[in-house]
């Protein structure tokens, strides 16, 4: 992973005695309200319904075990013992002390961490695939690009208080989203031209939120030289333009769509002409040092797998685990897996401060030491030998991560919502452990196979509802929660938004609903044909009928 | 008099900021700060008084003042709420596009924890708001002393720093 040189780390320290003062004069009155939320949220501090959240940034995911530890400490400390997993791969933090915030930066610096830019109007988190690097089908490592992007956007002085958020995800995997590009801010795909050239096709104007839409693509081919002039010619587009009345309009896709992907395209093109082959040209050293940081591991496994086969041939419950939470690697002897964070009672994504510890044990003996969050709320060892899989997976069944649900309808994305998000309009994390409780046999939902399942507590999405193939969003109805179902979003192989079922349930309700859904799709489907795919065949009209029918 | 910061000191505020009704009646005396509208009404007038400096509002584009740059010795930059970071761009081109060697200033909604940024986008002169100690304000200006991007004190980015 990217190691710090002098120069990040004094940047980092400089930032927290920054804020540590900045917290300073807003305790003794000297900094008012609305002057210190725009400081604390540039270093991830939201303040919510019962405390304030932390968000910390972990950049494209990617954890060491010693930031894993760091981070037990710091639940252990400073928190209620437990933290949460986020739909942007970052860490939340849910009951900080305000006051406290300094020294968990400081803490935080120590192992190369921080909350800067997790929050408020500015470029965030750079996302992409939790399998980057290890991946077989991606054309290359999308790491050393994102952390060229994160030195750019850390810090920007020009796009520190853009019209709203601003993401950017990462993706090298040709005829798939694993990084979700197609609703981000900006998503950058990694192409190569016949030359073999890198270059990236960069989209804008994504989004979920309240006016959920995928991007345009705005630059075709732009060479990896001029990355860096190319997004920023984008950003400052719409720093300029993006409207600033309104802050339901104020994301990029609005704009996008004002302007037509045609006439952003020009005004970039304006802009990019003035930036390209000027000082922000990246040189063939500089991609060369950060790519020396993403170098493969010492891989050392043996070519024989028998024993592996021997397992699996043995145990039905690893045998299950191995093919539904591990995944091919790109050398051979290998392969990466996803601890599952999913098990029926546990709020989705959460993780404890002693599993933090175990995790980064686990890293440190079987994954070379490193972790990654991955955006379905899940985390990842990436680099485990087929000889340890057996030792791993018990490991992993004892702390309760290796429930074998990947990808299942219970593997669900949810976000906090009415239980801590101020902005909720109902509660999220009860309606998903009802559902958790239905769909509990295993048998069972094998045999239902591949299904997102995501739940938001408002329109802002957090949860990534629009995209599930069964999406559910709180809504309120005269000061009551009520749910509504959307059908045939995809967040896999390319990126859909999706359709209402009909009118909203309460929550009692919300269950049987799936079950009806579910029971349908069983009914209809092909052999082997996953939801979606009978979802699309049959269409919507068909499960509106036998809900409301 | 009032202070304004102008290359990291702090000195007397010399120009005076006009809108609304103090464009209606005569100029004042000295040097004077006027709309961009303004500007663009009365030229030729205001070129002949001298001492006149332009501002530009969130929304007006250094593009407007493409011809007048070399009548301008100063241009402000008006926030009227530090959220708003249109500002932050004008500048910027004002410096590397058109190459603008006069003073940049920021007036309105100006606080000590954007200086930082607002000195990299190429302002020289800050006008902090009046109820803030412009003393204080001024250590806002060293609150790093690295920065990955290159910026209009030095285009270069790290990666191209010796
Ligand atoms: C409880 C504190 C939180 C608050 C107040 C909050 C607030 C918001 C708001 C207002 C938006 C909509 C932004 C817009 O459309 O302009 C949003 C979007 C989003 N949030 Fe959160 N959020 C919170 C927690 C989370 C958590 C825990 C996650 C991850 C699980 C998350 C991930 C996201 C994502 C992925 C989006 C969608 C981005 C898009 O519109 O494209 N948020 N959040
Ligand atoms: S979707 Fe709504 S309820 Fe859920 S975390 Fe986001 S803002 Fe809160």
């Amino acid at each position: 992973m990217y190691v710090y040189q002098e120069h990040d780390q004094r940047l980092l320290e400089e930032r927290v005695a920054q804020y540590r003062d900045q917290t300073r004069r807003y305790l003794a009155g000297e900094l008012s309200e609305d002057e210190f939320l725009a400081l604390r949220l540039q270093n991830g501090l939201y303040v919510q319904r019962y405390a304030p959240m932390m968000r910390i940034a972990v950049p494209y995911g990617l954890l060491s075990s010693a930031q894993l530890r760091r981070l037990a400490h710091i639940t252990r400390t400073y928190d209620k013992g437990f933290c949460h997993v986020s739909t942007r791969q970052n860490i939340q933090l849910n009951w900080p002390a305000l006051e406290d915030v300094p020294d968990i930066l400081a803490e935080l610096a120590e192992v190369q961490m921080h909350g800067i830019q997790t929050s408020g109007n500015c470029i965030r988190n750079t996302t992409t695939d939790e399998l980057a690097g290890v991946n077989p089908k991606e054309i290359e490592d999308p790491r050393p690009w994102c952390e060229i992007i994160r030195q750019w956007s850390t810090f920007n002085p020009e796009f520190a208080y853009l019209p709203r958020k601003f993401k950017i995800a990462v993706n090298a995997v040709p005829d798939e989203d694993p990084a979700i590009i197609g609703v981000h801010d900006i998503g950058v795909q990694i192409v190569h031209n016949d030359a073999g050239e890198t270059g990236f096709e960069v989209w804008a104007g994504g989004g979920l939120g309240r006016t959920p839409m995928t991007g345009a693509v705005i630059g075709e081919f732009v060479p990896w030289q001029h990355l860096l002039s190319y997004l920023e010619a984008i950003l400052r587009v719409y720093n300029k333009y993006g409207n600033r009345d309104n802050k339901y309009k104020a994301r990029i896709k609005i704009l996008v769509k004002a302007l037509g992907a045609d006439k952003y395209r020009e005004l970039v093109a304006e802009e990019f002409a003035e930036l390209k082959d000027g000082p922000m040209t990246l040189t063939d050293e500089e991609v060369q040092r950060i790519k020396q940081c993403f170098t493969a591991p010492a891989y050392n496994s043996s070519a024989d797998n028998s024993e592996l086969e021997a397992q699996l041939a043995d145990n039905k419950a690893f045998n299950r685990w191995y093919h539904t939470n591990t995944h091919a690697h790109k050398e051979a002897g290998y392969r990466a897996v996803t601890l599952t964070l999913k098990k029926t009672s546990r709020v989705p994504g959460d993780i404890t401060h002693d599993q933090l510890d175990a995790v980064a044990d686990l890293a440190d003996q079987y994954s070379f030491g490193e972790i990654r969050n991955s955006h379905q709320q899940n985390m990842v060892l990436a680099d485990v030998a087929n000889s340890d899989l057996f030792t791993l997976w018990q490991k992993l069944d004892a702390l309760g991560f290796a429930t074998p649900n990947l990808g299942l309808l219970t593997d669900m994305v949810c976000c906090p919502g009415g239980d801590l998000c101020a902005l909720a309009n109902a509660k999220s994390i009860p309606i998903a452990e009802s559902i958790q409780h239905r769909f509990s046999d295993l048998d069972y939902l094998h045999d239902l196979g591949t299904l997102d399942l995501n739940i938001s507590g408002c329109m802002n999405a957090c949860g990534h509802h629009h995209i599930g193939h069964i999406g559910i969003l709180g809504v309120d109805k005269k000061g009551k929660e009520f749910y509504q179902i959307t059908l045939g979003g995809r967040g896999d192989q390319f990126t859909r938004v999706g359709e209402k079922l009909g009118p909203s349930f309460e929550a009692d309700e919300v269950t049987d609903v799936i079950q009806k859904i579910i029971d349908l799709y069983v009914e209809k489907r092909h052999e082997n044909e996953p939801f979606i795919d009978t979802y699309e065949r049959i269409g919507m009209d068909t499960f509106k009928e036998r809900i409301y029918g | 008099m009032d202070k304004v910061i102008i290359d990291g000191a702090i000195v007397d505020n010399l120009w005076r900021r006009l809108e609304g009704e103090s464009l209606e009646n005569a100029l004042p005396e000295g040097k004077i700060i006027v709309p961009l509208a303004y500007w663009q009404a009365n030229r030729d007038t205001l070129i002949a008084r001298g001492e006149v400096a332009v501002w530009l509002a969130p929304g007006e584009e250094p593009r407007d003042l493409e011809d007048d740059l070399q009548q301008l010795p100063l241009i402000a930059i008006h926030f009227p709420a530090f959220k708003d970071g249109r500002g932050y761009s004008y500048a910027r081109e004002l410096r590397t596009r058109y190459g603008f060697k006069g003073e940049i200033r920021a007036t309105g909604d100006v606080l000590r924890d954007q200086l930082f940024y607002l000195q990299r986008c190429g302002f020289n002169a800050f006008e902090i708001r009046s109820d803030r100690s412009i003393e204080d304000a001024l250590a806002g200006l060293k609150d790093f002393t690295v920065s990955y991007q290159g910026d209009v004190m030095d285009p270069r980015p790290i990666y191209r720093r010796a």
